[in-house]
């Protein structure tokens, strides 16, 4: 069996009218960490959400595998149950779910982490321990009227929950305080560590990735993956920035 | 989509009408002829043995009945309704029962399938039960009988020499026979209905409830609740009513007057499950003493056409009213809800907060009218309303009017219309719950802050809960939000829970509700403002 985890191939997508994501090829094998940078507007969120299955895009060409199965055409729950999570930019807000019985839900519906109601009950409150969630939030209404950073960690609980084999993180560090940072930094070293889980970590933010092994970087401008790279690469774009990335394609494109 | 998917998507907050929509045979029934007329009303009264200022009246109103216009520009199309074609006395032939075993086997049957006795045996202090026109069953707990609480029909009160002015006096001073047509209407036929007098000082543990069953084809239901709580005096009154599917038009046209008198407090819970050929006009009023509160909540999920506002005159000062609804409108449904506060009192206060939802085509209007007379100083009220559409089809309206005369009072008003949007269901959904899961999930925590005061635990629910458990259906959102325990008085939104309501709207899409743009197309009848009907005397 290989190990590989995730494999694109040449994968072409975007809203009805507009095509966004071009030829994209990128493959992320089990425990691995994946980052993914590039200047604003150029897809990187995109190929988040098209990995995830979100049907705002449509997929024009090439395939996604997961774990050794096309998924290119599945929708979004059948992909979160295979095992692929994403923690979204900015999680919506659903009014009158309670947080704690949304979180018994979603892993109840899992066979792998079906459990006891009480079990369930420690294994909530030791993850609210380490990301310095209070117990309060447990009983508030899912995101709604969550600061940013507390959104953040409610994605962060539901990722150490839920032990995903893969998870995307779309720029889950930004809008977050120093503090915040850490404790989400905390909270992503944990599922590295307790869930060997595979890692693509959309950021502008080179802090996040401080305390993470990078295995492998890469670079997306205009909707191509244009480099890609050890984690050297990291802050080589943190000196010079994308610039030399975005004449490359422009020129190609010429 | 794939069809499975369609067809679970379709049952999200649907009604389960399959408890409702069975019939019982009409035989050897007393129904009077279709049509109105001095002699029908004669009839009536005759068969009532009333005395003769309320015959006096009923002729009264058929005069006014006939002499009011339809009001047009105003909610929905009630043209199908036809006066000819209504029968406005139907009668099983029985008497009244106290006890369920000396109701007629149909008649049992059906509320015995609606739940009633067996909300009776577990959590009620007393049940009154309408079958078309007339009560059948009636009977109240011996301990709040020894307490001096009335709870009889107006029929009843009528005989009692006792009681006999305590209804002349009250009866129809609240809601006029003028007040609009089909007031009149109802005093022209009005049968049936609740008198409920609570003495100064007692307070009920329990809910009275009465419950409105039309199983007559082509009939009308004109049941008058009268109820008078004394000062200092606390009562829970539910109404529930239902009726099995026909296909010419019933007419529901009742009158709900409500005293509730200083330092005393009212709840009054409806559950409103008529069925889709009902044409609903139903009137309800309370007036509110000094220091007292007066509770509404409000639960309308059937009948194919309704006008519903139910009015709450704050008279006495530092008096409060609290509107809970929830409307539901599917396919064929157009309801038009809302309610009409009139703040009259120094420092009082109001707050209504509603929820609609439309699926299928059906249609749901919203109005509130909050009226602060020019004395009220200090009055506050707040309203809010929330609709949801779960289809392309469907169309929700919120017309909210505002009309203050008094420079210290403080209004506010928040609604917000919308969708189930394409961000959300594809949160939920990148979390393992299917499509339909995550429609349910979103309707049921829309509908879940009102629908969790509606007292379905006395209703019907009770009956279908144990049919639930025992064949192990899927939970259907939209009737079963409520919790088995008994419901205790102070089960308000906690404040957080309305500031964290407050942070959603503002985060919703949300659009003035003032000018409700119409999804498709436009239609000019609706955007009368509530403020141009007529003001309740």
């Amino acid at each position: 069996m290989s190990d590989t985890l995730l494999t694109i191939d040449g994968l072409s997508a975007g809203t009805e009218d507009k095509p966004i994501l071009h030829n994209v090829s990128l493959s992320v094998s089990s425990g691995e960490t994946h980052v993914l940078m590039g200047p604003n507007g150029a897809g990187k969120s995109t190929l988040g959400h098209v990995i995830m299955g979100d049907p705002a895009y449509q997929v024009s060409g090439g395939s996604i595998y997961f774990d050794g199965q096309d998924i290119t055409e599945l929708a979004p729950d059948k992909r979160s149950l295979a095992g692929i999570f994403l923690s979204y930019q900015a999680p919506v807000e659903v009014p009158g779910v309670p947080l704690y019985s949304f979180l018994r839900t979603i892993c109840q519906m899992r066979p792998e982490l079906k459990t006891t109601a009480r079990k369930f009950r420690q294994r909530v409150n030791e993850i609210c321990e380490q990301l310095s969630l209070p117990d309060s939030f447990l009983t508030r209404e899912l995101n709604v009227g969550f600061s940013g950073g507390e959104k953040k960690k409610i994605e962060m609980l539901q990722l150490l929950l839920l032990r995903p084999k893969l998870a995307i993180l779309d720029e889950t560090d930004s809008g977050l305080d120093v503090d915040a940072l850490s404790i989400v930094s905390r909270g992503i070293e944990a599922y590295r560590k307790d869930c060997d889980g595979a890692l693509i970590v959309i950021t502008h933010n080179t802090r996040i990735l401080e305390r993470l092994d990078v295995d492998r970087a890469h670079v997306m401008v205009h909707g191509h993956l244009v480099a890609d790279g050890p984690a050297s690469l990291i802050d080589e774009i943190d000196a010079e920035g994308f610039g030399r990335f975005e004449a490359a394609i422009e020129g190609g494109a010429q | 989509m794939s069809e499975t998917t369609e067809r679970k998507r379709s049952e999200v907050a649907d009604v389960d009408r399959s408890l409702y929509d069975f019939v019982m045979s009409e035989e050897g029934y007393e129904r009077y002829a279709d049509g109105l007329t001095p002699d029908i009303v004669r009839a009536i009264s005759e068969k009532k043995d009333e005395p003769a200022w309320m015959l006096e009246m009923r002729l009264k109103a058929l005069d006014v009945f006939h002499e009011m216009r339809m009001a047009d520009n105003w909610g929905p199309d009630t043209s199908g309704l036809d006066m000819d074609h209504i029968s406005t006395y139907v009668s099983p032939k029985t008497k009244q029962a106290r006890d369920w075993d000396d109701v007629p086997e149909d008649i049992k049957t059906t509320f015995e399938r609606l739940g009633i006795p067996e909300a009776e045996r577990e959590s009620l202090a007393g049940v009154g039960a309408q079958y078309d026109s007339e009560i059948v069953y009636h009977n109240m707990r011996e301990e709040v009988a020894e307490q001096g609480v009335i709870y009889t029909t107006i029929e009843d009160a009528l005989h009692d020499p006792q009681w006999e002015p305590v209804v002349h006096q009250y009866f129809g001073k609240l809601i006029p026979m003028r007040d609009h047509k089909f007031a009149a209407l109802h005093y022209a036929v009005w049968s049936g209905g609740s008198f409920v007098y609570v003495p100064e000082g007692v307070t009920l543990s329990y809910p009275l409830q009465s419950y409105f069953r039309l199983n007559a084809s082509g009939a009308g239901q004109f049941e008058h609740t009268l109820i008078i709580v004394e000062p200092g005096a606390d009562l829970h009154f539910i109404e529930g009513c239902s009726a099995p599917k026909y296909y010419e038009a019933n007419l529901h046209a009742g009158a709900v007057e409500l005293y509730v008198k200083d330092h005393a407090r009212l709840r009054y819970s409806t559950i409103e499950n008529w069925s889709k050929n009902m044409y609903n006009l139903n009137t309800k009023r309370a007036t509110v003493g000094a220091d007292s509160r007066m509770e509404w909540v409000s639960g309308s999920f059937g009948s194919h056409v309704s006008y519903l506002y139910p009015t709450t005159i704050l008279q006495g000062a530092r008096s409060t009213c609290e509107f809970t609804g929830i409307t539901f409108a599917g396919a064929t449904q157009d309801l038009d809800t809302g309610c009409k506060v009139i703040l009259n009192g120094a420092d009082t206060t109001a707050s209504v907060d509603t929820k609609s939802i439309s699926k299928d085509g059906g249609v749901n209007t919203f109005r509130s009218s909050v009226v602060i007379g020019a004395k009220a100083e200090r009055a506050r009220a707040t309203v809010s309303c929330s609709s949801l559409m779960l289809d392309d089809i469907s169309r929700s309206d919120t017309i909210p009017a505002m009309d203050v005369r008094c420079g210290s009072a403080s209004v506010g008003h928040e609604a917000t219309i919308g969708r189930i949007s394409d961000d959300t269901i594809l949160y939920l959904m990148s979390r393992g719950c299917s499509e339909a899961e995550a429609r349910t999930m979103v309707v049921n925590g829309f509908a879940n802050p009102v629908s969790k005061e509606l007292p379905l635990e006395y209703a019907v629910i009770s009956r279908r809960r144990r049919f639930r458990t025992s064949t192990c259906r899927p939970r259907r959102p939209g009737t079963t939000c409520a919790s088995t325990r008994f419901p205790s008085r102070s089960r308000r939104p906690s404040p957080k829970a309305r500031s964290s309501r407050a942070c959603r709207a503002s985060s919703t899409r949300s659009r003035p509700a003032s000018a409700p743009k119409p999804p498709h197309g436009s239609w000019p009848r609706r955007v009368t403002p509530a403020t141009s009907r007529s003001r309740p005397a």
